[in-house]
């Protein structure tokens, strides 16, 4: 109903930003540079080592791909977010309350970096070759997984994005906070979670769905069993994980705000 | 009543966890204002204004008491209550920083669905008279304080809210814009469309806009009532200013002065005469005794008026 305004605030920042056509080239840049980092980690481990928790170089880029698509997403679409503590500070938090629109998606559309885009190209490339390479077979199931996990994928991080940035509300300012979450699980979604110990991957599984975001999915699409003995239904319950974390997110945002107009300035 | 309270409270906590104290910001306000007033909220600073006005906006939930704004509850009704009140804040701004005012008003209309046709007239009206045509393609960071001003009030308006709220939205104007802005503000609300309710630590702004005035001091109401009736009541004197043709002592023994100020090497005096007294009456007199060149009668300011309210509000 209300899309058609989110449509030209979103437009309007978009001009603006394009108005600095250099700038936005090397801001991407510079984002799809620090994005390829983990990549060459990766690629140097590999120079060493023959597979990562059991997956062959081809596997752990699809996992690779698929997390930095749901990342780069995630963070053009949430990514806002973490200006919070920002709006709060300046007032400007006060003057998106007075407008007879949702907070939330006032706060994600106040702005628009576009250098977020790096990091979904970089993903994409990774993704690509991986498709190519991996020993898959190409059932109509096995596409739709590939084309949704990273959609999936994006509303869980999302969600971790806007759950952990809204606990500003609270403190004054808790990016720091939130980064280890947002930017961490930039790290932990990429690989597979085999290789991290048994409490690590509790919380990654659950606490913070971000197994969900590309292992899961992956083990489906090779059709191989979890070297974990996890139940099989875990593979297809990327859509659930989405559902229960934006959930969460929503209820912690709901209660931010209703604490915030308890405490003002 | 188009805003309606009722023992509104507001505390907040402050400090540290160990050493939280409560503090009251907002103690009791009760506050009716019925549509088409427009109604001076004053008091010190840290009075309480403002959190009030958070708390008619929907930005603050009060601690106790119940509000009413446009028959909505602020806090629970908050997205319907946005549609139905322009709220202008004299220290941030509605406006997009980067986009040219006329850009940020589009916008603005499209988030309130103005439609195309009110919409259009009601900004032709706005840039008629608050003269903003040559500064409409400007980028509004690289507007003049007062050049945005003009903008926030147009943007607040856009919508044709039933409620207009100010908070302090003279602050930092020179004298031009500040009269430019009053004499906008009082054409609206004359016509009838809007009820205004403003904050403003400028009394000029009060005098030139509000019939009814309402001054909190500590959380409080302490004076709701008619401009011209707490001048009666509180502002006492009013002065005689006369200027000789030759310098004379001061003039003693006048019916009703009760203080005399002499200043310019006595070619002008100041007569401080109370409300019992009439100016026409106190001039003959003066003419009789002396030769004056020119008279002049101060009304008493508003601004002793304020000071004298804050005064009697404090235990002495």
């Amino acid at each position: 109903m209300a899309d058609r305004v989110y449509q030209r605030i979103v437009a309007s920042r978009l001009r603006g930003r394009l108005a600095y056509p250099t700038s936005f080239v090397l801001d991407v840049l510079g984002q799809a540079i620090g994005q390829m980092i983990e990549l060459i980690v990766i690629l140097v481990l590999f120079t060493t080592v023959s597979s990562l928790g059991g997956f062959r170089p081809d596997e752990v880029m699809l996992i690779y791909g698929m997390a930095s698509i749901a990342f780069g997403l995630a963070h053009v679409t949430a990514g806002q977010v973490e200006q919070l503590p920002e709006y709060i500070r300046t007032g400007e938090f006060d003057v998106m309350l007075l407008r007879p629109l949702n907070t939330l998606a006032q706060v994600l559309t106040a702005d628009v970096e576009l250098r977020r885009l790096g990091r979904l190209l970089v993903g994409a490339c990774v993704m690509a070759w991986a498709v190519g390479h991996v020993d898959v077979e190409w059932t109509p199931l096995h596409v739709l997984i590939a084309v949704l996990a990273p959609i999936f994928g994006a509303l869980i991080l999302g969600s971790i994005w806007v759950a952990t940035n809204a606990i500003s509300f609270w403190l004054v300012d808790a990016r720091e906070f939130a980064n280890a979450f947002t930017y961490g699980s930039n790290f932990s979604t990429a690989y597979p979670i085999t290789m991290f110990g048994p409490w690590l991957r509790g919380f990654m599984c659950f606490a913070v769905p971000s197994a969900f975001v590309a292992y899961f999915p992956t083990l489906a699409l090779l059709d191989r069993p979890d070297p974990l003995g996890l139940p099989e239904a875990l593979r297809y319950a990327s859509p659930l994980a989405a559902a229960a974390a934006i959930l969460v997110a929503g209820l912690i945002w709901r209660s931010g705000i209703r604490h915030y107009q308890g405490t003002g300035s | 009543m188009i805003i309606e309270t009722d023992g509104l409270r507001r505390d907040f906590l402050v400090g540290t966890r160990l050493r939280r104290r409560r503090v009251v910001a907002v103690r009791d306000v009760t506050l009716n204002v019925a549509p088409g007033e427009a109604v001076g909220f004053l008091g010190p600073n840290g009075a309480g204004k403002s959190t009030t006005i958070k708390m008619l906006t929907g930005v603050l939930v009060p601690t106790s008491g119940s509000a009413s704004v446009c028959g909505l509850d602020p806090v629970r009704e908050r997205r319907e209550l946005g549609k139905r009140i322009g709220v202008v804040f004299g220290q941030r701004s509605q406006l997009w920083w980067d986009l040219p005012l006329e850009e940020s008003f589009d916008l603005h209309g499209a988030i309130h669905k103005v439609p195309a046709a009110r919409y259009e007239e009601r900004l032709e009206e706005c840039v008629e008279l608050l003269d903003m045509t040559s500064f409409l393609r400007t980028p509004v960071r690289q507007l003049s304080l007062g050049q945005r001003m003009r903008g926030e009030v147009t943007a607040a308006l856009l919508h044709s809210p039933e409620l207009l709220v100010l908070d302090e939205p003279t602050i930092g104007l020179d004298l031009a814009s500040k009269e430019r802005l009053r004499s906008f503000l009082s054409a609206v609300n004359a016509r009838g469309e809007v009820t205004l309710l403003l904050t403003t630590h400028d009394l000029p702004d009060v005098e030139r806009l509000c019939r009814r005035v309402v001054v909190i001091d500590h959380g409080r109401v302490l004076v709701d009532d008619e401009l011209s009736t707490l001048r009666r009541r509180f502002a006492g004197n009013r002065t005689l200013v006369v200027e000789l043709t030759a310098p004379a002592e001061a003039l003693a023994g006048l019916t009703g002065v009760v203080d005399v100020q002499v200043e310019a090497q006595g070619m002008r005096q100041r007569l401080a005469f109370g409300a019992g007294t009439s100016a026409a009456e106190l001039i003959a007199e003066v003419a009789r005794r002396v030769e004056l060149r020119d008279v002049t009668v101060d009304e008493p300011s508003i601004e002793d008026l304020v000071r004298t309210l804050y005064a009697s509000s404090r235990p002495a």
